[in-house]
C-alpha cells in the first residue's frame, strides 16, 4: 500500500481507503514531505471506539491523505520534522489529550479541556480563569520591561492576549494568548443537525463567511452528491471576490491609518463599506452570510443585480485606483511600510505561512491556482511580484489583489447569463464512512474544513482550518527587533482573525 | 499635497443623510418580519421545523428577533406564506421580550429608562467587549466611526478605556474564556452606567446557541439595557437604536 493516497480538493473518499500506517513510518514519510517543499493542510485526531487516530492532509502541487493510529502519547514532529507541526500538535494535545514526547514548547491553544477525558497534557483546572497556571516565556535583565496587552484592547476588535518584552523600544519577542473567543464550534457541529452548519460555518470568522461556508457546503455536496449549477457558482466566485475586495480595501484603509496618514484611511473606510453592500445587494447581507448554502445559492442573481454590481465596480475602479496612488506615492508611508516586520521566504517557508501573508514572503500558493473550486479554473491566476516579506509587501500584495479580484468579476459579468434556481433549506443523506476535505482561498489565505462521517453517515468528526492558524507565529516572527511602536502596523498587515483560530 | 487636494476633491462629502431623511436599503435586506396571524397552521409549523435558530414559536406565532439572524429559510417556505422581511431596519428594543414579535415592535423612543436620555443624551461614551462572536458585529459597528456613518456628529463615541465610559456595548456570545474580562471591564466603567447587547450572540447566544463554551445571554450575567438584534446588525439598525434610545 502507497503511503500516500492522492486525493482532490473536494473528493468523496471512503474511509478504508485511506492509508493507515504505523507511526514510524508515518513520522518518515511526513518528515520527508515537509522537507521537500511540502505543507500541512490539516493535521488532528479522532476518535475511532476506543482507538485515537491521527489523520494528516497535505500538500505540494497534489492533495494527498494519509494517517496512523496512536495511544496516548507519540514523538513530537515538531521537534523532528519541523515547526509546521507546532500548532497542529498543541492543538491535538488540547482537544485529546494527546501527548507529542518532546514538543519543544507544549503550550495550550485555545484553553479548554479535552473532549476524550484523558488527564489534561497542560496540568490545567479549567475553572481557573484564562491562561491557567501558564508561565508567559520571560526575557530576564535590568534592562528589560515586560508590556502585556489586552484581552480587551483599545479599539473595537476582537480579545486576544499580547506579551512584548522588550529592551527599551525594540521587541525582543512577542507571546501571543489567544482562546478568549473559543465558542467550541466544531465540536458542536457534530451534535446539531444539518440545517445549523452553514450557519455556525458563517460565523466561524464573520469576515470570512464566504470562505468557511463555502468549504462547509462544498463538503456536504460532496457527500450527499449534490450537483450545483454553473451559474449558481459564479454567484459563489463572485460573493469569495467580493469579500476579498471588501477586506483587503479595508486593510489598505487601516494601514494607512496606522502610519497616521488619514485621507486614504478615510476613503477606503468608506469604499470598503461599498464592496459590503454589494454582498447586501445578492443576498440581503453584507457578509454574504444566507447565501451559500448545499446546492447552490439561496438567492439567483438577477439581471437587477449584475447590472447594480457592473455600474458599482465600474465607478469605484478609479477611485480605488486613484487613492492607492495617494497611499503608495506618499514617502511618510513609504517610510514606515518598507522593511517594517520583515518575515524572509526562509523563515515563511519553515512557518508554513499561507495567504496574502506567504505571497509576499515570496511563497507562491494560492488554493484558486492550485486547487480551483467554482469558477477559478476557468479563469487567470495572479502572480505577486512584491515578495520582501515587510509590511509593504503585504500592501502591495493587497494593491494587486483588489485589482485582480476587480478584473475576474467583471470577467465573470461579461459572460452570458447563466439561469440558476435558488436552493431550499433540505437535509441531506451523506455518504457513510467517507471522508472528504475542501479548500477555499479565503482574503487570508487557504481554508480547509474537513469531514469524516460514520457507518452511518453521522458525522464523526468536523475539523476546521482558518488561515489564521498558520500566520499567527508569523506575526510574533514579524515583531523580532522590531519597535514596539510598530506593532500595530504588523499587526494590520497580517490582520489575522482570533476567532477564526479560537473556533 | 496636490494628490491629496486632488483626492479630497474627486471624493467629495459622503456622509449619509440618515436621519435627517429616510433612506432605502437594498430590496433584498431584511429587517422587521411581517407575519401572517392568518397563515396555516401547517406551514407554521414547517416554517418553525426549518428554522436553524429554532427562532419562530408555532403555537404563539412568533419571532424571536434575539435567536434570529435573519438568513430568511423561512420566507422561502411557501413564498412568504407566513412570514416576509420588511425594509424596516429600526429593530432596536429597550426589554428582551419586546424582541419576541409577531408584527410590530414598540417604539423604542419612549422607553421606560428615560434618565438615561438625561445623563447620555447630549454626550455618549461607550467600551465596546467583543466577548466571543464572529467579529462581523464588530465590523459593522467599527464603520460608524467612518466618515459615511459619522457617529461622532451625534455625540457617541467609542472610547479606549472603561474609565472613560458611561456604559458598554457587547458582542458575542459570551464564552467561558471572555466572562472574566466582561465582568472586569463592566465593574470600572464608572455608575450610573448603560448596557447594551448587540447581534443575536450576545442576546441569545446566536448561531452557538448549546455549546458548553458560552453563556450565551448577557443578560443573565449583568443588566441590559438596550438590546440591538441582527447577525450582525446593520450598521443603520446599531445607529437608529442609540438615536431612539438616547436622544
Amino acid at each position: 500500500m502507497a503511503s500516500l493516497l492522492r486525493i482532490g480538493n473536494g473528493e468523496v473518499v471512503p474511509r478504508q481507503h485511506i492509508p493507515r500506517i504505523d507511526f514510524p513510518r508515518f513520522l518518515r514519510v511526513l518528515t520527508d514531505f515537509v522537507r521537500c517543499n511540502g505543507y500541512i493542510v490539516q493535521f488532528f485526531a479522532y476518535p475511532e471506539g476506543e482507538r485515537m487516530r491521527l489523520l494528516a492532509v497535505l500538500r505540494n502541487s497534489e492533495l494527498h491523505v494519509v494517517e496512523t493510529e496512536v495511544e496516548r502519547d507519540y514523538p513530537s514532529l515538531t521537534l523532528l520534522a519541523g515547526a509546521k507541526f507546532n500548532l497542529f500538535e498543541r492543538e491535538i494535545a488540547e482537544q485529546y489529550g494527546l501527548r507529542p514526547n518532546g514538543h519543544p514548547w507544549l503550550k495550550m491553544v485555545r484553553y479548554h479541556a479535552n473532549a476524550s477525558g484523558r488527564p489534561d497534557v497542560f496540568g490545567n483546572d479549567y475553572r481557573t480563569d484564562i491562561p491557567g497556571n501558564y508561565p508567559y516565556y520571560r526575557v530576564e535583565g535590568e534592562a528589560i520591561h515586560e508590556v502585556g496587552v489586552g484581552p480587551v484592547h483599545a479599539g473595537i476588535i476582537e480579545p486576544g492576549h499580547f506579551r512584548f518584552q522588550c529592551a527599551g523600544e525594540e521587541v525582543l519577542h512577542l507571546e501571543i494568548q489567544l482562546g478568549y473567543q473559543h465558542r467550541g464550534v466544531e465540536r458542536l457541529l457534530t451534535t446539531v443537525p444539518q440545517r445549523r452548519w452553514p450557519i455556525l460555518c458563517e460565523a466561524i470568522a464573520g469576515d470570512t463567511a464566504i470562505g468557511h461556508n463555502l468549504c462547509c457546503c462544498q463538503a456536504i455536496e460532496a457527500l450527499a452528491g449534490l450537483d450545483v449549477e454553473p451559474g449558481a457558482r459564479t454567484v459563489r466566485t463572485i460573493a469569495l471576490e467580493l469579500e476579498r475586495l471588501a477586506n483587503h480595501i479595508g486593510d489598505l484603509g487601516a494601514l494607512s491609518g496606522d502610519v497616521a496618514f488619514n485621507p486614504p484611511a478615510a476613503y477606503f473606510g468608506r469604499i470598503r463599506g461599498e464592496f459590503l453592500n454589494l454582498l447586501l445587494e445578492l443576498c440581503g447581507n453584507r457578509f454574504g452570510k444566507s447565501l451559500v448554502r448545499p446546492g447552490g445559492v439561496t438567492q439567483a442573481m438577477g439581471g437587477e443585480q449584475r447590472r447594480i454590481i457592473c455600474a458599482k465596480i465600474k465607478e469605484l475602479r478609479e477611485e480605488i485606483v486613484q487613492v492607492c496612488d495617494l497611499l503608495f506615492s506618499a514617502h511618510t508611508v513609504l517610510a514606515r511600510f518598507e522593511y517594517t516586520g520583515t518575515v524572509n521566504r526562509a523563515l515563511a517557508d519553515q512557518l508554513g505561512l499561507v495567504g496574502p501573508c506567504g505571497r509576499a514572503s515570496g511563497l507562491e500558493y494560492d488554493v484558486r491556482e492550485f486547487f480551483p473550486t467554482e469558477r477559478y479554473a476557468d479563469l487567470p491566476a495572479i502572480t505577486n511580484r512584491a515578495t520582501n516579506g515587510d509590511v509593504y509587501s503585504r500592501a502591495m500584495v493587497r494593491r494587486e489583489e483588489i485589482v485582480h479580484a476587480l478584473d475576474l468579476i467583471e470577467q465573470l459579468l461579461a459572460a452570458p447569463e447563466e439561469a440558476h434556481q435558488p436552493v431550499r433549506s433540505a437535509e441531506r443523506r451523506l455518504a457513510p464512512a467517507s471522508f472528504v476535505v475542501t479548500l477555499n482561498e479565503g482574503w487570508r489565505g487557504e481554508v480547509s474544513h474537513c469531514l469524516l462521517t460514520d457507518d452511518d453517515g453521522a458525522l464523526l468528526r468536523y475539523k476546521i482550518k482558518d488561515p489564521s492558524f498558520h500566520n499567527w507565529t508569523g506575526l510574533a516572527m514579524a515583531l523580532r527587533n522590531q519597535a514596539i511602536s510598530d506593532f500595530p502596523l504588523c499587526n494590520k498587515s497580517f490582520n489575522l482573525s482570533y476567532c477564526g483560530f479560537d473556533l | 499635497m496636490f494628490k491629496v487636494i486632488g483626492t479630497r476633491l474627486n471624493q467629495g462629502y459622503r456622509t449619509s443623510p440618515y436621519p435627517n431623511q429616510p433612506v432605502r436599503l437594498s430590496s433584498r435586506f431584511r429587517g422587521l418580519p411581517e407575519i401572517n396571524a392568518a397563515c396555516d397552521p401547517a406551514i407554521v409549523r414547517r416554517c418553525a421545523g426549518l428554522c436553524p435558530q429554532e427562532a419562530i414559536a408555532a403555537e404563539k406565532r412568533t419571532i424571536d428577533l434575539g435567536r434570529c439572524t435573519f438568513c430568511g429559510a423561512c420566507a422561502q417556505v411557501e413564498d412568504g406564506a407566513f412570514v416576509r422581511f420588511s425594509g424596516i431596519f429600526e429593530m432596536g428594543a429597550a426589554r428582551r421580550e419586546d424582541l419576541i414579535v409577531s408584527g410590530a415592535l414598540p417604539d423604542l423612543a419612549s422607553h421606560a429608562k428615560a434618565h438615561f436620555k438625561k445623563l447620555f443624551g447630549r454626550s455618549l461614551q461607550l467600551r465596546q467587549v467583543s466577548a466571543g462572536g464572529c467579529n462581523a458585529c464588530e465590523a459593522d459597528t467599527n464603520v460608524l466611526n467612518t466618515p459615511f456613518f459619522d457617529l461622532s456628529r451625534f455625540g457617541i463615541d467609542f472610547v479606549a478605556s472603561p474609565r472613560h465610559a458611561d456604559g458598554i456595548h457587547v458582542t458575542g456570545p459570551i464564552t467561558r474564556n471572555m466572562r472574566t474580562a466582561l465582568l472586569d471591564t463592566y465593574a470600572a466603567v464608572p455608575a450610573p452606567k448603560v448596557v447594551i447587547a448587540s447581534g443575536c450572540c450576545a442576546i441569545s447566544g446566536g448561531p452557538f446557541y448549546g455549546s458548553e463554551d458560552i453563556i450565551g445571554d448577557l443578560n443573565s450575567l449583568i443588566p441590559v439595557d438596550l438590546y440591538i438584534p441582527g447577525c450582525p446588525p446593520h450598521p443603520l439598525t446599531t445607529l437608529h437604536a442609540l438615536l431612539a434610545f438616547f436622544k
